[in-house]
């Protein structure tokens, strides 16, 4: 685990950079992750981050992508467009939730 | 008479219905429904391509895999009728049940996904996830002498994640012998971010993959496919051509599944993890390809849930509290071409891990390296199966996984976050 300053505080984040408590997120906190992995938040990003805390609120784990683009109100497609890349590992980083899981 | 039904009659269906069989109070009688009149050793469909196996050797009449003491009603679930406690099936007939188990695993669903369904399927679009689909995909392979032959999995579950891989190794193998090798570009298209999707067996089988020169094209989301100028365009606007396609499309659990209002996204049941209840439904249990688990969608992971579920509809039958048994076991023969097989023996929070099989030191199978005495293991599972896996009968494999034999490399960045098998 290490220690890393989101928005003048100290986070515990992970090797990857996803955070170890999501309760320590606020939106300061995921406007200055988004702004290191180059990814200017609009409202539509907020949409999916909100869609993607509140999931996992009530889950336990973060949501996958199909699960996101079927709730959040945004085609793959447009989740590809806002986070580019892979959009699932992304949304959770900047939500303060951990890497999604996907079964094996 | 109260009533036990199970849904599904695949490895895990079978597998608990014959080990339960005997072992239910008398006041109990015990039914399996199952629309189809075989049984198929999905395990072979992997080979089936390649031309190894003969394909009435991987079917059985389900007459013979139930045994005695079984009803088998060989019909379709339509949806199941939770506050009635009735499972309504095609044809408007009705079963009651007291306790129900939901083992109808997963399809493939080459329908969501753009272009794989049109004129170029089973011509220049395969998979080797139905009888079928593989019989087609030995004609298009016997023919294929040059160009350029993708493996594309469109997401994540599918069953047997390590398929794939195994048929590009065996690809590699096929092509080889043939002398075409040269001719022949081999290309993997996954959504994982590497190999697989736990660090220590990823590295191992991303090494096998570069060693065979097999491309790999990582966190590549399949959105979809243009037959016409045989190419797979990713979501991120990739373009990936091919000459022949073998798609592993996304799986879905049975229609049922969300028509009775249980699926997540996918049609998967979100179950308990350790005790394989139903959420949210005290007379409902699931094991196999159909569960939301984080395990395997393997035969071993259905076979280690059957023993543990078997133990846990007695518990519920006696009034008992439910055993947090299973530990997301599954132990499997991971086939890298030339006669050689890997096995790997992992659960939900242990990575698959090097060393030996079952005993220490003098195994004799070997953990995550290739050795032929893996391969023959493998081989010799399918009478196993038969014989003595689908009847119920005991198989020297523990159903939770041991740390016996195995060896904890020391840890790396990579692996000392315990369970990361995560990707997008």
């Amino acid at each position: 685990m290490l220690t890393h300053e989101y928005a003048g505080r100290p986070i515990t984040v992970n090797e990857e950079g996803f955070l170890a408590d999501s309760a320590q997120w606020t939106p300061e906190v995921a406007e200055a992750i988004a702004r290191e992995v180059g990814i200017p938040l609009t409202p539509e990003h907020w949409k999916v981050i909100t869609y993607c805390r509140e999931d996992a609120a009530k889950q336990g784990q973060s949501p996958g992508l199909r699960r996101i683009t079927q709730n959040a109100g945004v085609t793959m497609k447009e989740l590809y467009q806002l986070f580019p890349k892979g959009p699932g590992k992304l949304a959770a980083k900047i939500a303060g939730l951990p890497k999604p899981k996907s079964c094996l | 008479m109260k009533h036990l039904v199970i849904l599904g009659a695949g490895t895990a269906g079978t597998t608990l219905a014959n080990r339960l069989r005997r072992r239910l109070p008398e006041d109990w009688n015990l039914t399996v429904v199952d629309p189809s009149p075989t049984h198929l050793y999905q395990p072979g469909l992997l080979f089936l391509p390649f031309g190894a196996h003969d394909d009435a050797a991987m079917q059985r009449p389900r007459t013979r895999t139930l045994g005695a003491g079984i009803s088998w009603v060989e019909k379709m679930v339509e949806r199941v009728d939770l506050e009635k406690r009735r499972v309504q099936l095609v044809g408007a007939t009705e079963l009651e049940y007291d306790l129900l188990v939901l083992a109808t695993g997963a399809q493939i669903r080459p329908d969501l996904t753009p272009g794989l369904l049109g004129d170029q399927w089973r011509q220049t679009i395969h998979d080797f996830y139905t009888l079928e689909g593989a019989q087609a995909l030995r004609f298009a392979l016997d023919r294929f002498v040059k160009g350029r032959l993708v493996v594309n999995i469109v997401e994540m579950p599918i069953k047997c994640p390590v398929a794939p891989l195994e048929f590009l190794f065996l690809a590699d193998d096929f092509f080889r012998r043939r002398g075409l090798r040269e001719k022949v570009e081999l290309v993997y298209a996954t959504p994982l971010d590497s190999a697989f999707t736990r660090p220590l067996a990823a590295k191992t089988l991303g090494g096998l993959l570069e060693a065979k020169g097999i491309q790999v094209e990582a966190e590549f989301a399949a959105a979809e496919v243009d037959g016409e100028a045989r190419v797979l365009k990713s979501y991120d606007e990739r373009q990936v051509p091919y000459d022949l396609l073998v798609t592993i499309p996304t799986h879905a659990g049975a229609e049922y599944v969300t028509a009775s209002g249980l699926g997540n996204e996918l049609g998967f049941i979100p179950t308990d993890k350790d005790t394989l209840q139903v959420k949210g439904h005290e007379n409902l249990f699931a094991l196999g390809d159909g569960t939301d688990l984080p395990s395997s969608k393997a035969g071993s992971v259905a076979h280690f849930q059957a023993e543990v579920l078997e133990e846990n509809l007695l518990h519920a039958i006696r009034g008992e509290s439910l055993e947090p048994g299973f530990d997301g076991h599954a132990n499997c023969f991971v086939e890298t071409g030339g006669h050689k097989a890997m096995l790997i023996d992992f659960n939900y929070t242990v990575e698959p891990l090097p060393g030996t099989y079952p005993l220490p030191v003098v195994g004799p199978f070997r953990l995550l390296r290739e050795s032929r005495l893996n391969h023959l293991g493998k081989v010799a599972f399918r009478p196993l199966y038969w014989k003595a896996l689908l009847p119920g009968r005991p198989i020297p494999v523990p159903t939770r996984m041991s740390m016996s034999g195995k060896r904890q490399p020391k840890p790396t960045l990579l692996s000392a976050e315990g369970d990361s098998h995560a990707h997008a």
